[in-house]
């Protein structure tokens, strides 16, 4: 987005953005019957910041996205509320959001390159490689001179996965530090609470052991979503890459789907659809 | 008989390390990533050249795999190197999502493939990887027969947009083909025309192949001899226009039965033009230690395998001439 659009939309104008982006995310998921809505609706506020205020980037996308800040899903599950960002900050039409999951869609269950959806530079959707891929491009980035920044999202029951660790050893030693990693700690996975599945224990603590730049912020207040993001930008470049721990309700927004773990992968039925509606009320259009 | 004479032996490893360097000097973006194996993979003098331009991962090849991955965002071409089975097995999901669904621009380079590893033993001597790559839709399949034509197709592929699995090996074996060759992907390499019987030999047992034919010579047996360097794409018209001629087939690689060269080349032939068809492969087991040299006899892939299953399937093409 240009810069001064950027400055004039107001937090409250972002609030309304993200009510909207909630809206179309339980209306896609009810509108193919699949999909997951808790994660989505938890992150809503984390990538309205990203995209309609943090991030320097263009919806006439490309590729390379040189001179620009970077995005990746790790945790691409969630991708109702990224395919609902995209559509809204104009990287595609949003009328292209009734196709989500559906057959010949560009909007796949999981976020793909194949289908050339603009705005998505990776296939994610097997958790844990992210954050591998995101320190590749910011790599290339610092040998291209390149002053963009490199963000990834990653969900809290993904750094069970092995790969995630590796890639944690290797950012700091190799002084990644054009990059800013946001983990979203909502304590739920599929099959239960992460502390009963298998606990993460002290992740401030992991993190910083690895060398790693940590912050925290509370992903459900977009102020401090939006500050902390800020104040994170201005931490790159000192030699080490930044982890936001980002506290999160999974299904904000929607009273019956947040704190559990059972809106993870279920999609609404027609009444639970209205009941969430009414909820999410927006001063902007459907898709 | 044609005759392959050749002065010297080199690992096809080193043909890597060489044509990489020359590589990087073609174009500056390419880059290359190792995990903690760069004197096997024979990227000293690349990571000497061009220090900046080199990544040194650690034991991590699913990270290697993401961050080369993420690295052809912003115009890199990125060059792994680890052994073939850390290259594939080891990291499939993270080449399948990664790098072919996401259709980036990585050359996987696997040295150290199947037996010829020798005495670290079936841990390490893979043997299903060209199976498991030619799978990916999008993914070509080299496989090198010398140092020469390893270097030759290092240079290519850093020239060909796309993913690209790259297989070579560790042990030092004659160098046959011309150092000036031009390395098509996908172009199959006429080595030896013949009548009676078609031999499709990649990687290392091209040079048993040959070893092969001027057995068959003496025997009074005219061997067509062809390198399919590359696996995926196949060249079909090469093979085909090969069996028209001879009516029979021998495939020889240093890989799995199921899955591999043959593999593609019996699916071929069911589809156009039903041959007998012989393989030369390991029978569905791992390997074990031993010398490269032992090991390639006893599990069936040395030029005297090739010469019976040569006999074989031309009792077989007899047997349905009557």
């Amino acid at each position: 987005m240009q810069t001064e659009e950027k400055e004039t939309l107001q937090l409250e104008e972002l609030e309304q953005v993200a009510k909207q982006v909630r809206r179309d995310i339980v209306r896609m998921v009810h509108g193919c019957q699949s999909g997951h809505p808790g994660g989505s609706l938890g992150c809503t506020d984390f990538l309205v910041a990203l995209y309609f205020k943090v991030m320097t980037h263009s919806p006439e996308f490309n590729m390379d996205g040189e001179g620009e800040d970077l995005f990746f899903l790790s945790n691409g599950h969630i991708s109702p509320v990224w395919y609902s960002v995209l559509a809204r900050a104009g990287y595609f039409d949003v009328s292209e959001l009734k196709t989500f999951r559906k057959l010949d869609s560009r909007l796949q269950g999981h976020p793909t390159t194949h289908e050339e959806l603009p705005g998505v530079r990776i296939a994610s959707g097997s958790l844990g490689q992210g954050l591998s891929v995101a320190i590749g491009a910011a790599l290339t980035k610092k040998l291209n001179n390149d002053p963009g920044l490199v963000f990834t999202l990653h969900g809290d029951g993904e750094l069970q996965e092995g790969q995630i660790w590796e890639a944690a050893l290797f950012a700091p030693h190799n002084k990644v530090d054009n990059l800013i990693s946001t983990i979203d700690v909502n304590g739920q996975q599929i099959d239960g609470p992460t502390n009963k599945v298998l606990d993460l224990g002290n992740l401030r603590a992991k993190w910083e052991a690895f060398g790693w730049d940590v912050m925290e912020m509370n992903g459900n207040d977009l102020g401090n979503v939006i500050q902390t993001l800020e104040l994170a930008k201005a931490k790159t470049r000192k030699g080490k890459p930044i982890m936001i721990l980002m506290q999160t309700n999974m299904g904000h927004g929607v009273d019956f789907m947040m704190g559990s773990h059972k809106w993870h992968g279920v999609a609404p039925n027609d009444e639970q659809l209205s009941l969430a509606l009414n909820q999410l009320t927006s001063n902007m259009q459907d898709y | 008989m044609k005759k392959y004479t050749y002065t010297e032996s080199k690992d096809t490893r080193s043909g890597f390390g060489a044509g990489l360097v020359e590589a990087g000097r073609k174009n500056k973006d390419v880059v290359a990533l190792c995990a903690d194996l760069v004197g096997s993979l024979k990227m000293g003098d690349f990571i000497k050249e061009f220090p900046e331009r080199f990544v040194q991962v650690g034991i991590a090849e699913a990270n290697m795999m993401g961050i080369a991955a993420g690295m052809t965002i912003g115009g890199k071409i990125p060059f792994t190197g680890t052994f073939a089975n850390f290259s594939t097995g080891r990291v499939y999901d993270q080449i399948r999502q990664s790098i072919a669904y996401s259709d980036k621009n990585v050359k996987i380079c696997a040295s150290h493939a199947g037996l010829t590893l020798g005495e670290d033993g079936a841990t390490h001597q893979i043997l299903e990887d060209i199976g498991m790559m030619k799978m990916l839709p999008g993914m070509t399949v080299i496989n090198p027969c010398d140092y020469n034509q390893t270097k030759a197709a290092t240079v290519a592929i850093a020239e060909y947009e796309g993913p690209v699995y790259l297989r070579f090996g560790r042990p030092v074996i004659p160098v046959f083909t011309p150092a000036d060759q031009e390395f098509v992907i996908g172009k199959a390499w006429m080595v030896n025309e013949g009548t009676d019987v078609s031999i499709f030999a990649t990687g290392h047992l091209v040079w048993e192949a040959i070893k092969a034919g001027e057995k068959l010579a003496e025997l009074g047996i005219s061997a067509e001899i062809i390198n399919i360097h590359t696996i995926k794409p196949l060249d079909e018209e090469a093979i085909l226009k090969s069996v028209a001629k001879t009516g029979c087939v021998v495939s020889a690689e240093e890989h799995n039965r199921l899955g591999g060269l043959g593999d593609s080349i019996a699916q071929l032939l069911a589809k156009n033009t039903p041959l007998p068809m012989e393989y030369v492969a390991v029978n569905d087991s791992f390997g074990e230690s031993g010398t490269p040299e032992q090991l390639m006899k006893k599990y069936g892939l040395d030029d005297e395998h090739i010469v019976a299953a040569v006999q074989k399937v031309l009792e077989r093409k007899k047997a349905l001439a009557k």
